[in-house]
């Protein structure tokens, strides 16, 4: 069962990686036009320090961006959550500067604080990741059905106890679930101002030195090295979720 | 005899964006220390904002609410509620959704001492063995028996009831009257069941209040004998026939649907 589980990715992988390596080989194409999957041990060895260094500076700071998300973005769904003024007043203007595309975004602010990378990355990836977080959190709160402040504030419990024991606990399955989606953005925050803004730092950079060298190899190398580590972010939220909010598994079905 | 609850001359309006809606209207009711008093009454009357009212969740527009003769102002830490669905926190095991109110009431009382009172009841109640599964894992009806140990594991002078039992089918209903009844003999505490199940107010209850339609007021008032030593064979003799009767001849008139005979 267990080698089951382990084997049948594998071999898949596997048979991806050969369908590819086939694909380039039948084309004859130089690796000046695509690389093939033999040629990337070879990258990642010739830029293996490049590779760790731009690597922790994209891990920290999509992590810095989504703690500041995480912290915002919460703080302002329980104020939405309990206030149905401030839910009226934020949600249009929130709405708003969520369908603006990040895109257009990172230009401007890749100028607007030139020579300021590491502030300027961060904050993409915050301004990106935090909606999803507060739209949960304030969802979860405002729906919190009557009865279940009722037992605890029929006692005499305060706001803030009732917040903790009941509406923060049973808002946690929406809030992982946003989070997953607010690391994947993140993520891509970091990625495009790395890109966008120049002498950059970051797998980003990495990555369009590749691009403006036609280094095939390279891009790809990145590539995949963004996928490993966007798989780490995902699976860490999801570990949290087990140890948070595991007991949503087995809500009745 | 000392009143545990004493409600006078209440009169309530909620405000809606369509004006006022009057909800209450100078409705008097008094349950003794120790009684059981059922509340029945068209559906939408106000019957449960009688409860809100009772336990100082919501202030009355006119009128006042006593609990021992004191004035309620707010809500109070010896009052305990459940309602028709049962809210455990699924976050929580059963033992510990049941002890949630004396965290609350008495955060000083030791973990053990916590336990000790949740299992107690638990086992009253016929829930012992699942003190440590998830609400998720329980049935309708157990579920509900755990929301009735959490009402009253912090000891409440009154124990609110809204409909608890409404969801439940016919054979659990019937079980857990049974279990009111042991759960009463074991602890004392005054009661106010709102149903709208007649069979369930005659089997519980000394006291059968019907309100009349909104905005209501006591339209009529039944005792009945027997207390807690009342058995399901009881409901089927000439005595509940004839009171069945008289209560449901009382609902339509509150519905507006019968005549009022002298
Ligand atoms: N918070 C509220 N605001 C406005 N109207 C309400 C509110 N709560 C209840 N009502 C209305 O007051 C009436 C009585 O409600 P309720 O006490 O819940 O009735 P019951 O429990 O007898 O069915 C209903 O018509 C209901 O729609
Ligand atoms: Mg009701």
């Amino acid at each position: 069962m267990n080698i089951r589980k382990i084997a049948v990715p594998l071999v898949a992988i596997a048979l991806f990686l050969a369908f590819w390596e086939a694909l380039v080989w039948i084309n004859g194409w130089p690796r000046y036009k695509m690389a093939a999957p033999s040629d990337l041990p070879q990258a990642y060895w010739r830029f293996r320090w490049l590779f760790l260094e731009m690597g922790w500076q994209t891990l920290w700071r999509t992590v810095a961006g989504l703690i500041l998300a995480v912290i915002f973005g919460t703080a302002l769904g329980v104020v939405m959550g309990f206030s149905r003024t401030m839910r009226d007043a934020l949600y249009p203007l929130l709405v708003g500067f969520n369908a603006i595309p990040k895109a257009t975004v990172v230009p401007i602010i890749a100028l607007m604080f030139v020579g300021q990378h590491d502030f300027n990355t961060v904050l993409i990836a915050f301004l990106i990741s935090f909606f999803p977080i507060a739209v949960s959190v304030s969802i979860g709160l405002s729906t919190l059905e009557p009865e279940y402040r009722d037992i605890l504030r029929s006692l005499g419990a305060s706001k803030l106890t009732i917040f903790w024991k009941i509406a923060l606990p049973k808002t946690l399955p929406e809030f992982f679930g946003a989070l997953k989606v607010a690391v994947t953005l993140a993520f891509i925050g970091t990625n495009l101002m790395e890109i966008v803004s120049p002498h950059g730092r970051g797998l980003g950079a990495l990555f369009d030195s590749g691009r403006t060298n036609s280094d095939y190899p390279l891009m790809f190398a990145v590539l995949i090295a963004l996928a490993f580590l966007g798989i780490v972010l995902y699976y860490i939220v999801v570990a949290l979720e087990r140890i948070f909010a595991g007991w949503a598994d087995r809500a009745p079905g | 005899m000392e009143n545990t609850v004493e409600i006078r001359h209440v009169t309530h309006a909620y405000r809606t964006p369509h004006g006022p809606l009057p909800v209450l209207n100078d409705l008097s009711l008094a349950i003794p220390t120790g009684a059981f008093c059922a509340v029945v009454g068209p559906s939408g009357c106000g019957k449960s904002t009688l409860t809100r009212l009772i336990a100082g969740l919501m202030k009355p527009d006119q009128g006042q609410v006593f609990l021992h003769g004191e004035p309620v102002r707010g809500p109070r830490n010896t009052v305990g509620m459940a309602f028709q669905n049962p809210v455990l926190l699924e976050w929580r095991s059963i033992l510990d959704n049941v002890i949630l109110p004396l965290e609350i009431v008495a955060p000083r009382m030791p973990r053990r001492d916590r336990e000790a009172r949740a299992r107690e009841l638990l086992a009253l109640v016929g829930l012992e063995g699942f003190e440590s599964k998830r609400p998720s894992e329980l049935s309708g009806g157990m579920r509900q028996r755990a929301s009735l140990c959490r009402a009253i594991v912090h000891k409440p002078e009154v124990l609110i009831l809204d409909e608890p039992f409404g969801a439940l089918d016919a054979f659990t209903r019937e079980d857990l009257w049974q279990t009111m009844h042991a759960l009463r003999r074991e602890e004392p505490f005054t009661t106010l069941l709102i149903t709208h199940d007649l069979r369930e107010s005659i089997f519980l209850a000394d006291e059968v209040v019907v309100l009349s339609g909104r905005p209501a007021t006591a339209q009529y008032r039944m005792q009945v004998p027997g207390g807690t030593g009342r058995v399901l064979d009881d409901l089927y003799t000439p005595d509940a026939a004839e009171r069945l009767n008289v209560l449901r001849h009382q609902i339509q008139i509150a519905q507006g649907r019968a005549e009022v005979h002298a």
